[in-house]
């Protein structure tokens, strides 16, 4: 018998007999990371990465029933071995890697095979069934080397100071943010969104090493904000506080920004192919890496990465999910954080 | 090269004008000079001839890249731009080139004539020693499609700003028949060579819409009304002997419409007429379905002739006995025109457009209701002492048009947009009822906002029936008002007509799809515009 089913609920494991990343709620939710769309509140239990929690903890209340695993441990769950891989995707991301009776699957949630600075890097695990995203599975999506990116920012933000614009980077307040935070540290002061600095705090709690930034309050001189670089959220890319600032700059960190067409479509000053999901070329690699016998694609590019994994002789399936929406989903949460 | 491209990141990283005029002028005063008129030709949309097929590129792209043929169409359909998903789908180059814009211009001409696999070893070379964006531009200057958002109104205004020069001249000057690689940058700017070629036309003066009642501008009596032709606006120029139609798009048309070849011999020397091209039968304008026939043909036999007759009808001078007459008020341009019109020997081929006469709005109001009786598009209003000006000026000359015809339809078709909408389902087919059947009558891509197209994104994406590659078929729900200026009947279409300029004019969350409109209401409006 199969090790999970894809149900309306989410991904089931009835030997074991839990949920992983289940999108109604459920007993217990083994939980691959803290983005909204992979984990919902009103779950009786949840298993995570130790990393994760205080996610969870900030987004979903602090009074949840939380259990955390490190990388590479085992735990049984009703005689299924569940154990926790890194995904790479952001701080505390992680594969679920199930064993039973010597059948393997691993569910890798959200991942991207190159090192971000920030978030433990992907591991790949040998299975039998593996279960990928397809957020960027066409051959489109190659990304360049983080350093060059990260290069190209720093240069756009440099001229913009000389232009007296103020750098605003439009970025997912939980991930993206904080391997901004990393990486561009140093030269200039970098302000937070509330959403990204209540992360933050809970990340330095849980002793990740992230470097300081500045919240940004009403209190705060918008002239100061020219002088370092900006994060906010997309939610709010393009709300009051964004036009309330002098000649802004805003330019986009997501992979989506691969493309001019997206770039025009986000209406951005300046766009940057940032990703936290793999690319086309990691994507491949990260699934020849399994030797799995099959693969489920899940949200993403499904259809087309499905066939073309079945057409290079890797048995592959379509399935339907609730994952993916990572940006309205994130969305909602401001608005109840707000 | 990378100065180029350079100036294409910029161009596209910003929304606004004022920052593109600052990139075109920047660049106009750095970058190699021989590349300079090659930029102007292309960005005013002088191709030239294709080397390499398109059906070519892609074949060579996708070997290169080693992705299955069905896979690159994906990526196609993603992205929106075949230059582009070449550029992103092909392998990292190994190693870089340092070769300028102009000579890579020059390189690609010179391949014209020569085989296959010559062209192939070239390209193939040239795409590995190009990054991403560089890439790009390469695979654009192939294609000679060089969309970038730059009008040439913002063109002629940077380079007016970087050389100090009116922008009215400028316009002028790059305006007509040069070559880049036979011409300086200095040499362009200055006209040297405006005043040897007899063909010169004018910029056209051209008009805004008028959103309110003409009672909010001045006195009636300050205005001259026309009627607002709907056919191709053209300029119609001769000098010394020789005739010349231009097309708004900058086209010399000459060629095609010889029916108008009389004014080579009718018209005085250093005559320039600024008019309308229209289908016309006994002195009358027919539908614009019928000049369709002959629009964009490069040969016409004798039944086009006779069953799309063109006429000219003219309502303003530019240039009269040599003189330019657009520093002139519209009312003494439009003296000298009917002495022009006055002297020709065939009147009713080029004909001069009546002016309206009105005393109060009121009654032009009511006049303008009767615009679909002689095939036009409403009334053209221009104050009677302006002056001809170059593009669109606010406040001197205002299209009142009549409102668009509107049908309500059903959406039974989404597909993925392409350009700044290649994420979303943005395109869609729509259809009327006729009896038990749905039968497409339009396709739109534009009229709703950015919100509505995600809220009937997700509908598509929860309620698709079928998929046929990039197509999804929809539940038939959802009813779109769509708005046309036109209709014509057409054996291509299922339905048998076909309808122009149809776009999105309201989202009718109020209509149920058993109230949309039925196919017999359409062919009963076909009927009543032939």
């Amino acid at each position: 018998m199969a090790l999970i089913t894809f149900t309306n609920k989410g991904i089931y494991c009835k030997q074991g007999d839990f949920y992983i990343d289940p999108w109604r709620p459920v007993d217990l939710a083994v939980t691959t990371h803290g983005h909204a769309d992979h984990v919902k509140w009103g779950n009786k239990a949840y298993l995570c990465h130790e990393l994760t929690k205080p996610i969870l903890n900030q987004r979903l209340g602090a009074d949840l029933n939380i259990q955390t695993l490190p990388y590479n441990e085992e735990l049984s769950i009703n005689g299924v071995k569940v154990s926790l891989f890194p995904a790479g995707h952001v701080i505390g991301s992680s594969q679920i890697r199930l064993e039973y009776k010597g059948e393997i699957c691993v569910i890798s949630g959200d991942y991207k095979v190159e090192y971000d600075g920030i978030s433990t890097e992907f591991e790949p695990v040998k299975c039998h069934t593996f279960v990928s995203e397809s957020t960027f599975g066409l051959p489109i999506y190659k990304w360049l080397p983080q350093d060059i990116v990260f290069q190209q920012i720093r240069d756009w933000v440099s001229d913009n100071h000389d232009k007296l614009k103020t750098s605003v980077l439009v970025a997912y307040s939980l991930g993206k943010a904080q391997r901004l935070i990393k990486n561009l540290a140093g030269d200039v002061p970098i302000y937070v969104h509330n959403s990204i600095a209540n992360l933050n705090e809970g990340f330095i709690r849980a002793g990740v090493d992230l470097p300081e930034t500045i919240r940004i309050t009403p209190e705060l001189k918008k002239e100061e904000l020219q002088k370092g670089i900006v994060i906010v959220p997309p939610a709010l890319a393009d709300g009051k506080w964004m036009k309330s600032l002098q000649s802004a700059a805003t330019g986009v960190c997501s992979g989506w920004m691969q493309v001019r067409a997206s770039r025009r479509w986000r209406s951005a000053d300046a766009g940057f192919a940032l990703s936290d999901h793999a690319d086309w070329p990691g994507l491949l690699s990260a699934i020849k890496a399994t030797e799995a016998e099959k693969v489920f694609v899940t949200h993403g590019f499904v259809s087309t990465f499905s066939k073309y994994l079945n057409e290079i002789g890797i048995a592959s399936e379509e399935v339907v999910t609730r994952y993916g929406n990572e940006e309205e989903e994130e969305k909602e949460i401001l608005t109840k954080e707000a | 090269m990378k100065r180029f491209t350079e100036l294409i990141q910029q161009l596209e990283m910003s929304n606004k004008t004022n920052d593109k005029i600052a990139a075109l002028v920047d660049y106009f005063s750095t970058a190699d000079e021989q590349d300079k008129p090659f930029v102007i030709a292309m960005f005013t949309g002088k191709k030239p001839r294709r080397p390499v097929t398109t059906a070519l590129i892609k074949e060579w792209a996708i070997e290169l890249s080693a992705v299955p043929a069905w896979l690159f169409a994906e990526s196609y359909h993603s992205v929106g731009d075949l230059s582009e998903t070449i550029a992103l789908v092909l392998p990292p180059a190994t190693y870089t080139s340092d070769r300028k814009l102009h000579e890579w211009i020059n390189e690609l001409a010179a391949l014209n004539g020569k085989d296959d696999a010559a062209k192939k070893e070239y390209i193939l070379k040239a795409w590995d020693s190009l990054d991403t964006q560089e890439r790009f531009i390469f695979n654009k200057l192939i294609s000679g499609n060089f969309r970038i958002g730059v009008s040439n109104k913002m063109l002629v205004n940077a380079i007016s700003k970087q050389s100090n020069t009116e922008s009215n001249k400028i316009m002028h000057s790059i305006m007509g028949k040069w070559k880049p690689e036979e011409i300086t940058y200095q040499e362009l700017i200055a006209g040297a060579h405006v005043n040897t070629d007899n063909s010169w036309p004018y910029p056209f003066c051209l008009a805004y819409a008028l959103e309110n009642e003409p009672a909010s501008l001045s006195e009636p009596a300050a205005w001259q009304a026309e009627w607002k032709w709907d056919g191709i606006r053209g300029q119609i120029v001769k000098r010394n002997g020789e005739l010349f139609i231009w097309s708004r798009g900058e086209e010399l048309v000459t060629d095609q419409f010889p029916e108008l070849h009389f004014l080579q011999e009718d018209l005085p020397d250093g005559t320039v007429l600024d008019g309308e091209i229209l289908s016309v039968k006994d002195g009358n304008v027919q539908a614009f379905s019928i000049l369709q026939q002959r629009l964009n043909r490069k040969t016409i036999n004798k039944s086009q002739l006779n069953d799309a007759p063109i006429g000219f009808f003219t309502y303003d001078l530019l240039e009269y006995q040599g003189r330019d007459l657009r520093g002139e008020t519209m009312a003494e341009r439009r003296r000298l025109l009917e002495e022009i019109m006055s002297g020709l020997r065939n009147k009713d081929v080029a004909i001069l457009s009546p002016v309206i006469t009105f005393s109060d709005w009121d009654e032009l109001a009511e006049i303008r209701k009767g615009s679909r009786e002689n095939n036009s598009e409403g009334i053209m209003l221009k104050k009677l002492d302006s002056l001809y000006h170059s593009g669109r000026k606010r406040g001197d000359w205002w299209k009142w048009k009549i409102n668009p015809y509107t049908v309500d339809t059903v959406m039974i078709y989404a597909q993925k947009g392409s350009g700044r909408r290649a994420n979303f389902f943005t395109d869609y087919t729509f259809a009327v009822r006729d009896g038990e059947q749905l039968i497409t009558v339009a396709k739109a891509y534009s009229g709703l906002t950015d919100k509505e197209i995600k809220e009937v994104d997700s509908f598509v994406k929860k309620n698709a029936i079928e998929k046929f590659g990039p197509v999804r078929t929809v539940k038939p729900e959802l009813v779109f008002e769509i708005a046309f200026e036109g209709i014509a009947e057409s054996k291509r279409h299922k339905a048998g007509l076909a309808l122009r300029f149809p776009r999105i004019a309201r989202w009718r969350k109020d209509k149920k799809a058993a109230e949309i409109n039925t196919l017999d209401d359409l062919r009963q409006l076909l009927a009543s515009t032939l």
